[in-house]
């Protein structure tokens, strides 16, 4: 748990302070996460050091917005001014996002012959 | 005895009140979830929000103050954006045999979700903080806030915002992709996870073992583009 824990750490603190270094338009823990997966292809044994640890974070995700959604109190004001027109870009955004992934994914599987995979 | 008054404003100073008001209120929007028969509109983030939201509303505490407490789970948001890393690891072997199909739908699904919420936003006369905080609304929300923050958005309508669009999706992508008539798992379950990140992620994976896998994929990959393609995009609204 401890090596999981530094390890992670770690690479934010990395990524941190790579992006500050560099000015690179990536949030630091993005960054973070490239250093990680940079030190998964170099020491694979990694992977496993951490799995656990990683497995019981990202499955309690959610939980970890909580904090910032609550914030919304502070934001009833533009909810209220903007909502309709929110829920309609987020609806609209959404399915042609949704769409033209898949239909790209669908396209180019095609033309590069990758397509059936049962 | 003393009295009930002193007592909690002896607690609701501390973190301790307000850090187990987060647990409880997520173990409450769970526990729904999971009584809804895992609905992706029974949302358990948006069920502890809504408890939570009221919960300060009655008892007058100003948010600063609930955040003192709940920033411990807050905190955690960094150490799990970097954990994402894992389940790219994990998922590597699909990217070398579905290379180019993958990186079209990524630039495809990446670019429309930042453009077309951007685009029908300002036609709506949306501007300033909202749009910015409107931008990475497809990304998985440690890294969404994380955008936010940097386009000078609000990282908490952020947080709303990308619960919102994941919902949408979840409870959209099975019609939508019927309709259209795409049956290959890895293309319906990659477009889900790009468009509508990890709430799409968990509908992907309640359908198809190989959607869910290259669901989570796409989340991935687009936490990573949305991070380059929302400050150029944003430029172009502005």
């Amino acid at each position: 748990m401890i090596p999981a824990l530094l390890t992670l750490l770690a690479a934010q603190l990395a990524g941190e302070t790579l992006t500050r270094l560099t000015g690179a338009p990536l949030p630091g823990p993005v960054t973070g996460m490239l250093i990680l997966l940079l030190g998964f292809a170099l020491f694979p044994r990694l992977v496993e050091v951490l799995r656990p640890l990683a497995t019981g974070i990202l499955g309690n995700l959610s939980l970890l917005f909580v904090p910032a959604g609550t914030g919304v109190v502070g934001h009833l004001d533009k909810i209220v001014a903007y909502g309709p027109a929110l829920v309609v870009v987020l609806f609209v955004s959404t399915l042609a996002a949704i769409a033209a992934g898949a239909l790209a994914f669908a396209a180019v599987a095609r033309l590069t012959g990758t397509e059936v995979e049962q | 005895m003393t009295d009930f008054a002193e007592i909690w404003s002896y607690l609701a100073q501390g973190p301790l009140l307000w850090l187990t008001a987060t647990l409880a209120a997520y173990a409450i929007g769970a526990a729904c979830f999971q009584a809804a028969g895992r609905r992706p509109w029974v949302n358990p983030v948006l069920i502890a929000v809504v408890l939570l939201a009221s919960l300060l509303a009655l008892t007058g505490t100003p948010y600063p103050v609930y955040f003192e407490g709940a920033q411990f789970v807050h905190f955690l948001l960094g150490p799990a954006t970097v954990a994402l890393a894992l389940p790219l690891w994990d998922n590597l072997g699909h990217v070398k045999r579905a290379a180019l199909p993958l990186l079209a739908a990524l630039l495809a699904g990446s670019s429309v979700a930042v453009l077309s919420a951007l685009g029908l936003a300002v036609a709506f006369g949306i501007d300033g903080e909202v749009l910015a905080s409107l931008a990475p609304k497809s990304a998985t929300a440690p890294v969404a806030l994380g955008i936010s923050d940097r386009l000078g958005g609000s990282p908490t309508l952020t947080a709303v915002l990308v619960i919102l669009t994941g919902i949408i999706g979840a409870i959209c992508t099975t019609p939508l992709l019927n309709t259209l008539r795409i049956r290959d798992w890895r293309a319906r379950g990659f477009a889900t996870g790009v468009a509508a990140h990890g709430i799409g992620t968990a509908r992907a994976f309640q359908v198809h073992p190989t959607a869910g896998a290259f669901a989570g994929l796409g989340m991935g990959l687009n936490a990573v583009l949305t991070a380059f393609l929302a400050p150029l995009a944003l430029r172009l609204f502005q």
